[in-house]
C-alpha cells in the first residue's frame, strides 16, 4: 500500500521510507524512534512534490521558474500548515532539502541543495519548502545527479524545530584525516552549526578515543564569527566572536565526552561509520542531533589497513625487514 | 647544475669542545672507546646518539664496564645469533665522559635476504619455546648471582693463617685477590651475556604490535598500547610491594608516628630500637630485605646508584609516604584485577574495530605474544641491573678497601675512578708490593690521579651533552632505537634543525597540568623534589617509582614508548611527556610550566 500523505511526522518515519521522504528525514525519524535526542519535525514527502505536476523532461531553468511562480497546491499547503502547527506555537524551524538520493551511503551531496534557518509561521514555512523544491533544479544539484548515475529521482523536504545553539558542529565516528576507526572526531564552533558546515570558521577540533573514552586531542580554532538568531529581526545574523571566547575551547570536556558517547551510540545503531550534525541548546545545555548519515569517504576508500603477515613470527620478521616506518603511533 | 644543500646534521664528534677544567678526560677511558682523528672521515658520516636513557651522567672510569658489558652482548645477539636481517650491533664511544652510540645496519639487499634465512628459524625457536627458555635463563642467572654473592675477597694479612696457607695449601691471598677480581668481572659479563638473550625478542614483539596499531589506528596513543600489554605482576613490582607491606606493618604495630616526612632514616631507626614494637618492625624490615632491597636507587649502571639495602633513604622515604597515604584512607593495593580487566576490554574493543577476521586474528595473536613476553622484559631488570649489578659493585668496594689498607686509596669507592684495565694494573702492583714487602708505586701514583678524575667528573657533570652528533641518517632502521629511545627520523630532523626553546616530545601519559619545574640530573637530587612539582629529568629509572606519587607531572629528555617514565606515569595517572631531547637544558628549576600529556607539548609559562 502506498502512502499518499503530503507530510509525515518524524515519529512515524523509518529507513524503509527513504523513497518517500529522502535520506535525511528517514534517518531523523529512525533516530527519534530509537530514542536519540533529535528535535521533532516532519517530512514534506515526494508525493507533495509530485503534486506540483511538473511536465516531464523540463529544462532545469524552466522547472525552477514554474515552481517559483505556480501556487503550491492547496492540499499540500494545508498539510504543511497543520504539521507545522502541531510542532508548537509559531516556533522557528529549519527547512532543509531531503532529496531521495541525498544522504545515501554512497552518494552524499551535502549542501548541494538549500537550507533555510529560523523560519517562523506557516506561510513562511510553505515558502521555504517551495524554495527547497526549486533548489532541486539548481545547476549543482542537476550536475550532481548527472554524475551519480542511479540516484533515484524525487524531492522531499525536512522541517525541523530549530535548536537555538550555543555551540554546534559536526562529528565523525572515524578520524576523517587519518582514517583511524577508533576515534570520534568533533568540530565545534559558537552559534548555529552552519558556520562549521559551510567552512566560514575554523572550528575547535577534538579527538576522542572510543576505547579509552579519553579526549586525546583538543585544538583551539579561530571561531571568528558565529551565526545566531536575532529575535527582533526574526532571522539569523552572523556576528564577530569576542576575542576571549575565540581563544578558549567552545566545549567543556564533559560535553565533548557526552557528544562522543552519542556519536558512538548512533554508529552502533547503524553498524557503520557516521557523519553527524549536532547542537547544544543555549537555554539548558541539552545535546541534539540534527542529522546523521553514513560516512562516505573512508568507508569507501582507503581505510587504514595494517599489513597482514599471517603468523606473529612472519609479522615480526616483517618488522625487521621492512625497516622501521617513519612514524610510530602517536607521533603528532 | 647541481643544487648545493647545506649539510644536514649535528656537530662533528671531533669538534665538541672539552669543558673548561675537564682537560685530560680521555685518559679515564680505554683507547678503543675514544674517537680517533685517523678515522674522522668515516665517523663523521655516522649518526651518534647520546644514550642518556641508560647513561645520563658522565661515566666514572670504572663504570664504563656497564656499557661495555652490555654492548658486548647486544650486538652478538642481534648480529650473530639471531642474524636480524637489517641490523648488526651497536658501537659506543665516549665524548666528554658521556656515552654515544651508533647502530650498524645492513643495507645490501642480497645479504639481508641471506640473513633472513638464519633469522626466521632461530627466532621461531625462541618464541615457540619461550617459557622453557625463560626458565633456563633464570637458572643460569641465579647460578651466577649466587656465585657472585658468595665470592670471597681475600684481605692481605701481615702473616698468613697456618691452616689455610700450610695445611689447606691455599694459593696466596695476593693472587686470589687478583683472581677474585677477574671472576667478578667474568660473572658480571656473563650476566650481561644472558641479559639480551630473550630481551631483544620481547622488544621485537612489542615493536611489531606497535607498528600494526600505528597502521590500523594511527591515533592510538602509545600509552594505550602499553596498557594493552602491561598489567601482569612482574618481579619489578616486588620491592615496592615489600615497602607497602612495611608501611602496613608499621601501622599495625602502632609505630607509624616515627615516620615523618623528611626525617633521616637513622633517626627513625634509633627511635624504633627504643620500643618493643619498634624492634619487631625492624626485624620485619630485615626479613623483607633479601633479595628485594638489592633494588638500585638508579637503573643499575653506576656504582653510586646504591642498592636500597645500602642506602635506606629512598625506601624509608617511600614507606613514610605510604604510611601517610594509608593514614588518609588511601589504598596501596595495585588494583590488579581491575587493571587486567581493563586491558582485556581495551584489546577487545580495538579488535572489534578492525575490519576483517584476518586482521583481528593477527592483532590478537600479537597482543597475546606481547603479554607473554612482558613479565620477562620487565622482570629481568631486577636480576641483572639491580641484584647482580649491586653485588658486583659491592665486591668492587671490598677490593677497594684492600687498596685502602695498602695505602693506594683514601676510600674504597676510589676504585671506581680506575677503569677495568687500570684496576688490573693496580692489582698487580698491589700484589707484587705485598709479596715484595714494600709499598707499591700505586700509593703515590693513584691518589693524585683519583683526585684529578673526581674534579674532571664534576666539571663534566655541569656540561650538557648534545642529543646527537654526526650525520642525520636517512632512516632509522634499528627497531630498538625507536622503541627504547624514541629515536625516529622525524624527531632527529627536528632536533637537527635546532627546534629553539620549544619542548616537544612523545605524549606518554594523558592530562594537562601546570606546576613548578624541578630539574633533576642525578638520583641524589631526587629527594629534593617537593610534592606537586613537575619532575624534569634526563631519564627516569624504575627505582624512581616512589617519587611519582608526589609529583604533578613528568618530563624527560630521553624515552620512547616503552620507557619506564611512560609506564609509571600512566600507572599513577600523571601527565607525562618523554623524549623531548632538550627539557633539562631549556627548563630551569623554578620555571612554571604547562605539561600537556595529550599533545606532547611542554610550555614554559614564566621563567
Amino acid at each position: 500500500m502506498t502512502d499518499a500523505r503530503c507530510t509525515i511526522p518524524f515519529d512515524e518515519l523509518g529507513l524503509d521510507q527513504i523513497e518517500l521522504v529522502g535520506g535525511k528525514s528517514a534517518h531523523l525519524g529512525d533516530l527519534r524512534r530509537a530514542g536519540f535526542p533529535v528535535p521533532p519535525g516532519f517530512a514534506v514527502t515526494t508525493r507533495a512534490f509530485d503534486q506540483i505536476g511538473l511536465p516531464p523532461d523540463l529544462a532545469p531553468r524552466e522547472a525552477r521558474r514554474l515552481i517559483q511562480t505556480r501556487p503550491v497546491p492547496a492540499a499540500v499547503e494545508e498539510s504543511i500548515a497543520a504539521a507545522y502547527a502541531r510542532l508548537g506555537d509559531d516556533l522557528p524551524v529549519a527547512v532543509r532539502s531531503s532529496a531521495v538520493a541525498e544522504d545515501g551511503a554512497e552518494a552524499s551531496f551535502a549542501g548541494v541543495q538549500d537550507t533555510y534557518l529560523w523560519i517562523r509561521g506557516a506561510e513562511a514555512a510553505v515558502d521555504a519548502v517551495r524554495r527547497c523544491w526549486a533548489s532541486y533544479f539548481n545547476d549543482e544539484a542537476v550536475a550532481y545527479r548527472a554524475n551519480h548515475a542511479g540516484t533515484a529521482p524525487g524531492m522531499s523536504v525536512a522541517v525541523q524545530l530549530m535548536v537555538d545553539a550555543r555551540v554546534a558542529g559536526v562529528m565523525f565516528t572515524i578520524n576523517p584525516v587519518s582514517g583511524d576507526p577508533s576515534c570520534i572526531a568533533i568540530d565545534a564552533s559558537y552559534g548555529l552549526g552552519i558556520t562549521v558546515v559551510s567552512g566560514d570558521v575554523t572550528p575547535d577540533s577534538f579527538l576522542v578515543s572510543k576505547v579509552t573514552r579519553e579526549i586525546t586531542r583538543s585544538v583551539i580554532g579561530e571561531k571568528a564569527v558565529e551565526c545566531v538568531a536575532d529575535s527582533e529581526l526574526g532571522r539569523t545574523i552572523v556576528r564577530d566572536v569576542e576575542q576571549d571566547r575565540r581563544e578558549r575551547l567552545s566545549l567543556e570536556p564533559d560535553e565533548v565526552l557526552r557528544l562522543a558517547e552519542l556519536a558512538r551510540a548512533v554508529e552502533r545503531h547503524y553498524g557503520r561509520a557516521q557523519d553527524l550534525e549536532w547542537a547544544i541548546d543555549r537555554r539548558n545545555d541539552e545535546l541534539f542531533l540534527l542529522q546523521s548519515r553514513a560516512e562516505t569517504v573512508w568507508s569507501q576508500k582507503r581505510k587504514p589497513r595494517p599489513a597482514i603477515a599471517g603468523s606473529p613470527l612472519a609479522a615480526i620478521a616483517a618488522t625487521y625487514m621492512g625497516h622501521v616506518r617513519s612514524t610510530g603511533p602517536n607521533e603528532r | 647544475m647541481t643544487e648545493v644543500h647545506p649539510p644536514v646534521g649535528f656537530a662533528s664528534p671531533f669538534d665538541v669542545p672539552t669543558p673548561e677544567g675537564a682537560e685530560g678526560w680521555e685518559e679515564m677511558y680505554p683507547y678503543y672507546l675514544l674517537f680517533d682523528p685517523a678515522r674522522r672521515e668515516e665517523d663523521d658520516k655516522r649518526f651518534w646518539f647520546y644514550n642518556g636513557m641508560h647513561f645520563p651522567e658522565p661515566m666514572p672510569a670504572f663504570d664504563m664496564i656497564t656499557a661495555e658489558s652490555c654492548y658486548l652482548s647486544i650486538g652478538r645477539y642481534q648480529g650473530r645469533v639471531f642474524s636480524i636481517p637489517t641490523v648488526l650491533g651497536i658501537e659506543h664511544r665516549v665524548v666528554n665522559g658521556y656515552v654515544y652510540i651508533t647502530s650498524n645496519e645492513v643495507t645490501d639487499p642480497a645479504l639481508i635476504e641471506k640473513r633472513l634465512e638464519t633469522f626466521l628459524p632461530r627466532i621461531g625457536f625462541y618464541y615457540e619455546n619461550w617459557d622453557a627458555l625463560v626458565e633456563r635463563w633464570q637458572a643460569e642467572v641465579d647460578k651466577r648471582i649466587a656465585e657472585l654473592g658468595e665470592l670471597d675477597i681475600p684481605r692481605l694479612p701481615e702473616i698468613e693463617d697456618e691452616d689455610e696457607a700450610i695445611h689447606q695449601q691455599k694459593l696466596g691471598p695476593n693472587y686470589r685477590l687478583m683472581a677474585a677480581y677477574d671472576r667478578c668481572l667474568q660473572l658480571y659479563n656473563e650476566l650481561n651475556q644472558l641479559h639480551f638473550e630473550l630481551l631483544l625478542l620481547a622488544y621485537g614483539a612489542y615493536l611489531t604490535l606497535f607498528q600494526f596499531c600505528g597502521q590500523a589506528f594511527p591515533d592510538m596513543g602509545m600509552q594505550t598500547m602499553t596498557q594493552m600489554i602491561g598489567g601482569d605482576d612482574t618481579t619489578m613490582f616486588r620491592p615496592d610491594d615489600e615497602l607497602k607491606a612495611l608501611a602496613r606493618s608499621a601501622i599495625e604495630r602502632g609505630v607509624e608516628s616515627a615516620f615523618v616526612d623528611g626525617r633521616p632514616h637513622d633517626e627513625i631507626e634509633a627511635e624504633l630500637r627504643g620500643t618493643e614494637p619498634g624492634r619487631a618492625w625492624l626485624e620485619d624490615l630485615e626479613s623483607r630485605k633479601h633479595p628485594w632491597f638489592y633494588m638500585s636507587t638508579g637503573d643499575g649502571f653506576y656504582h653510586h646508584h646504591r642498592a636500597w639495602a645500602d642506602d635506606l633513604r629512598l625506601p624509608f622515604a617511600a614507606i613514610t609516604g605510604y604510611i601517610a597515604h594509608l593514614g588518609h584512607g588511601g589504598e596501596l593495593e595495585r588494583p590488579q584485577q581491575q587493571i587486567l580487566a581493563e586491558r582485556e576490554r581495551i584489546a577487545r574493543e580495538y579488535s572489534e574495530l578492525l575490519s576483517s577476521d584476518e586482521e583481528r586474528a593477527q592483532f590478537e595473536q600479537m597482543v597475546g605474544l606481547c603479554r607473554h613476553v612482558f613479565p620477562h622484559a620487565e622482570g629481568h631488570k631486577f636480576f641483572i641491573e639491580h641484584w647482580g649489578t649491586a653485588l658486583f659493585f659491592n665486591k668492587m668496594r671490598e677490593i677497594g678497601s684492600v687498596f685502602v689498607d695498602e695505602g693506594f686509596f683514601e676510600s674504597a669507592d676510589d676504585i671506581f675512578h680506575l677503569n677495568i684495565h687500570e684496576v688490573h694494573e693496580a692489582l698487580s702492583d698491589l700484589a707484587l708490593a705485598w709479596s715484595g714487602g714494600a709499598a707499591g708505586r700505586g700509593t703515590v701514583y693513584w691518589p693524585p690521579k683519583v683526585a684529578r678524575r673526581k674534579e674532571i667528573l664534576a666539571k663534566l657533570g655541569e656540561w650538557t651533552p648534545p642529543a646527537a652528533l654526526g650525520s642525520v641518517p636517512e632512516v632509522i632502521n634499528d627497531p630498538t632505537m625507536q622503541l627504547l629511545w624514541g629515536v625516529t627520523s622525524e624527531r632527529l630532523r627536528a632536533w637537527a634543525s635546532g627546534g629553539g626553546d620549544d619542548v616537544n616530545g612523545y605524549a606518554a601519559s594523558p592530562g594537562v597540568v601546570e606546576g613548578v619545574a624541578h630539574v633533576v640530573r642525578t638520583i641524589d637530587e631526587i629527594g629534593d623534589v617537593k610534592a606537586g612539582e613537575v619532575l624534569v629529568c634526563s631519564v627516569t629509572a624504575p627505582s624512581w617509582g616512589p617519587v611519582f606519587p608526589k609529583i604533578a607531572a613528568a618530563v624527560s629528555d630521553i624515552g620512547g614508548m616503552m620507557s619506564h617514565a611512560a609506564i609509571v606515569a600512566r600507572e599513577y595517572g600523571l601527565p607525562a611527556v618523554v623524549g623531548t631531547g632538550n627539557a633539562t637544558s631549556v627548563i630551569k628549576t623554578g620555571d612554571r610550566v604547562r605539561v600537556d600529556g595529550n599533545t606532547g607539548i611542554v610550555t614554559i609559562l614564566d621563567g
